[in-house]
């Protein structure tokens, strides 16, 4: 069946990220986003020659992925490492027609999402924090206005950064992966669907129940920052 | 007080980060577009290893970064990118390897190369340390016993010297002959670190000695064969041809197979 499941590289399931008999065509702003045409047809006619620039346009979103996933940049590195590693492989492996119907953005997610799967359920159960108040939590979550220009915007923008990564960690990996695929990724629903194996509308409530969480446990830490202050 | 969804959305967007440095290098290099090198000593000087993830592609002689990554580019149509050292299970395999044991495995990456040129590198990696062979040897094992020739010119395209002993492959009349890395004078001190004699192996060949029997087996070994170097100075029996030494009675060693190339006169 053109367009049905198929077995991601990882052995880690099946997920349709080809026909467009399952994702529908990409509409709108995303669909515009579609970069990868031009690198799908030089990679079904020349891997080799073309995998470079498949690792070049796609790196930084799969550490980001990763990193965002696991939280250790060493990890993230190593996990980005192997997706790719394993998307050479995959495409070494296919014909020419089967790389041409190839959606690589939400495939190469999956390949990164797989593995970074794989990896948090090989850590201890302590790993895996539950949405909690951070009792450590450094820094002043509040983007504040006078900050945003001048020197201190980006050492303040690095913090903040830094704050919201650890806030993203204390989310189920279930819902941070899909606030991450869509909102660190900026992965178009239709994107996500394939990425993530699931009907539109499921990811679409992941998404919105991901950043209920995350506004609750950003909540809970800025009242626990302001006690702290005037206790 | 609520968090609008805009500044959740802004916020994660500002997560998307850069990957570090060595992240495309490491991928091109595990999936072979790639080569990864660096330096390390031996008897004939510092030398140059490159690897990817399909195997150690070369070995040369170290110059300068620069010029080795040029070269490099040129032959293989790759990359080259400095590390600081080899990774320990490859360092390890590598020195067991120019140590002597031919078990332990060392993947090689020889793409782009003929598979006459295999057959000759697999075939020299059967020569154990301390023992040389003949060219017209390892062209007779591989069944090409004309291609006395190819066979040196295939081993003087060797890329990965030392770990392919091409060093143990000598001319047929018992003289050293031309090494690819760095010229005779470096085989000469590879063979003698290995614990061979060049001298005296080239002595005895100018002296019409090529095979060496033993007068209680009567069997008959190439000179450097580990078999014969067991035979005691009194029952060793020199010979010019393996065909005066099967008029003798002698028969041929299973081990060094003298008769592979043999000058049959």
């Amino acid at each position: 069946m053109r367009g049905g499941p198929r077995t991601a590289p990882d052995g880690g399931g099946t997920v349709p990220y080809g026909g467009h008999a399952t994702v529908g065509a990409p509409t709108g702003f995303w669909g515009l986003m579609d970069t990868d045409s031009p690198l799908i047809d030089d990679l079904a006619r020349d891997l080799d020659g073309s995998f470079e620039a498949l690792v070049l346009a796609h790196q930084d979103r799969l550490y980001s992925i990763a990193l965002r996933m696991l939280g250790d940049p060493h990890d993230a590195e190593e996990a980005a490492q192997d997706a790719l590693v394993r998307a050479y492989r995959a495409l070494s492996g296919y014909d020419r027609a089967r790389i041409l119907e190839l959606r690589l953005r939400p495939w190469l997610a999956t390949i990164v999402l797989n593995l970074c799967r794989t990896r948090l359920s090989r850590r201890p159960a302590a790993g895996q924090a539950a949405l909690s108040l951070d009792l450590e939590l450094p820094g002043d979550l509040e983007p504040r206005a006078e900050e945003a220009h001048g020197p201190a915007a980006t050492a303040a923008a690095r913090d903040a950064a830094h704050d919201w990564a650890r806030l993203l960690m204390t989310l189920p990996p279930a819902y941070r992966s899909a606030v991450v695929l869509r909102h660190v990724d900026g992965l178009s629903y239709p994107e996500l669907a394939a990425a993530l194996d699931r009907p539109e509308g499921t990811v679409k409530a992941q998404v919105h129940r991901g950043l209920a969480l995350l506004r609750t446990a950003f909540e809970a830490a800025r009242l626990h920052e302001r006690e702290e202050m005037t206790a | 007080m609520t968090t609008d969804d805009r500044t959740l959305e802004t916020a994660m967007a500002a997560l998307l980060t850069t990957a570090p440095a060595t992240l495309a290098p490491n991928i091109l290099a595990d999936v072979g577009l790639a080569d990864r090198y660096t330096r390390f000593d031996s008897p004939i000087g510092p030398l140059v290893v490159a690897w990817n993830g399909l195997g150690v592609s070369a070995v040369e002689a170290a110059g300068d970064d620069a010029s080795f990554e040029a070269t490099h580019r040129l032959r293989t149509g790759r990359p080259a990118y400095r590390v600081e050292r080899l990774p320990e299970r490859l360092a390890a395999a590598i020195a067991r390897r120019l140590g002597g044991d031919r078990r332990v495995r060392i993947d090689l990456d020889l793409r782009g190369h003929t598979e006459f040129e295999r057959d000759v590198w697999r075939k020299a990696l059967e020569i154990p340390r301390g023992e040389v062979r003949p060219y017209g040897w390892v062209a007779a094992e591989i069944g090409r016993p004309r291609a006395v020739r190819a066979v040196g010119t295939a081993l003087g395209h060797n890329p990965v010297p030392l770990i392919v002993p091409c060093h143990r492959v000598v001319r047929s009349d018992g003289s050293i002959g031309q090494y690819s890395l760095g010229g005779p004078a470096n085989k000469r001190t590879i063979l003698a670190a290995e614990g061979l004699d060049p001298d005296a192996l080239e002595s005895a060949a100018r002296a019409g000695v090529r095979y060496i029997g033993s007068d209680t087996t009567h069997i008959v070994c190439l000179p450097t064969c580990h078999a014969a170097k067991r035979i005691t100075p009194r029952h060793r029996v020199p010979f010019r041809s393996i065909g005066s030494a099967a008029a003798a009675g002698y028969r041929a060693c299973l081990e060094c197979r003298p008769s592979s190339g043999a000058i049959a006169a």
